[in-house]
């Protein structure tokens, strides 16, 4: 049971990812992408990591997307803008690079000797994690508030009009 | 049960393509989304390894990866605005002011 709700959602992944990169349009390539973080989201749960799983659909594909579609609906873009291809090459050269990474991670995961998860040996609840964070990693914790303060001065700064 | 390879084999693949999208797409929100995948395929990684071995710290990595994630959109979205705004076009190949 567990081996079919896996491969569903890993299909839907993989399937969602291609289409990203087959869509003309950006806003369908965001939408897709929704698709794809909502599969992960299962993904997560299959892996007992529940409470990554609900921030996942809330923060990423509820806030962040909800960004994505934001701006690439106020730009208003036209459908396809090819034009000026002076990197059209990378294509060429990008997509077998990219295969040959695929295949030589693929052979060397599969060889690799069989590990199963053991199921439901920890979940990851809200309380173990939040101890975690508060205890294990108070520095880095501190720090991502410091870069989330930056970030926000920043994305004011390069938005504004004339400043 | 499903081993761990499988994960892997997952995250890498989709990993890959996030790299072929940074590739291929020339529109510059179409790059950001690129990367937002192979943020993802990376977070699966930490998940199933933190699953594996029963310790809780790779799940706690995923969420400073999900923040660098909102900050990054943030900064890159408002970089995109300023440069539609400039260059009226989100082509990355047609923004080469300081291209030699």
């Amino acid at each position: 049971m567990i081996e079919i709700l896996f491969f569903f959602f890993a299909a839907l992944a993989v399937g969602a990812a291609i289409n990203v990169l087959v869509q003309k349009h950006v806003l369908y390539s965001a939408l897709s992408l929704i698709v794809l973080l909502s599969s992960m989201s299962g993904l997560f749960i299959l892996l007992r990591a529940d409470f990554l799983a609900v921030i996942q659909v809330i923060v990423y594909a509820g806030a962040i997307m909800v960004l994505f579609v934001f701006v690439i609906m106020l730009l208003n873009l036209p459908e396809d803008e090819d034009g000026a291809d002076r990197l059209r090459w990378l294509k060429f050269l990008g997509i077998p690079l990219g295969l040959f990474f695929l295949f030589l991670t693929v052979i060397t995961l599969w060889n690799v000797e069989r590990q199963d998860i053991v199921e439901a040996q920890m979940a990851g609840t809200p309380e173990l994690i939040g101890r975690s964070l508060f205890t294990d990693y108070l520095l880095p914790f501190e720090a991502t508030s410091l870069l989330i303060l930056i970030a926000l001065m920043g994305a004011v700064v390069f938005a504004k009009k004339d400043l | 049960m499903i081993p761990l390879n499988w994960y892997l084999i997952l995250a890498a693949v989709l990993f890959v393509i996030g790299v072929l999208g940074f590739f291929i797409k020339r529109n510059i929100i179409a790059l950001l989304l690129s990367v937002e995948i192979m943020l993802n395929a990376v977070n699966l990684t930490f998940v199933a390894f933190s699953s594996q071995r029963g310790q809780i710290s790779g799940q706690v990595f995923v969420f400073f990866v999900l923040v660098v994630a909102a900050a990054e959109a943030a900064v890159g979205l408002a970089l995109v605005i300023a440069m539609y705004r400039n260059r009226e076009t989100l082509n990355v190949d047609r923004s080469n002011l300081l291209k030699w």
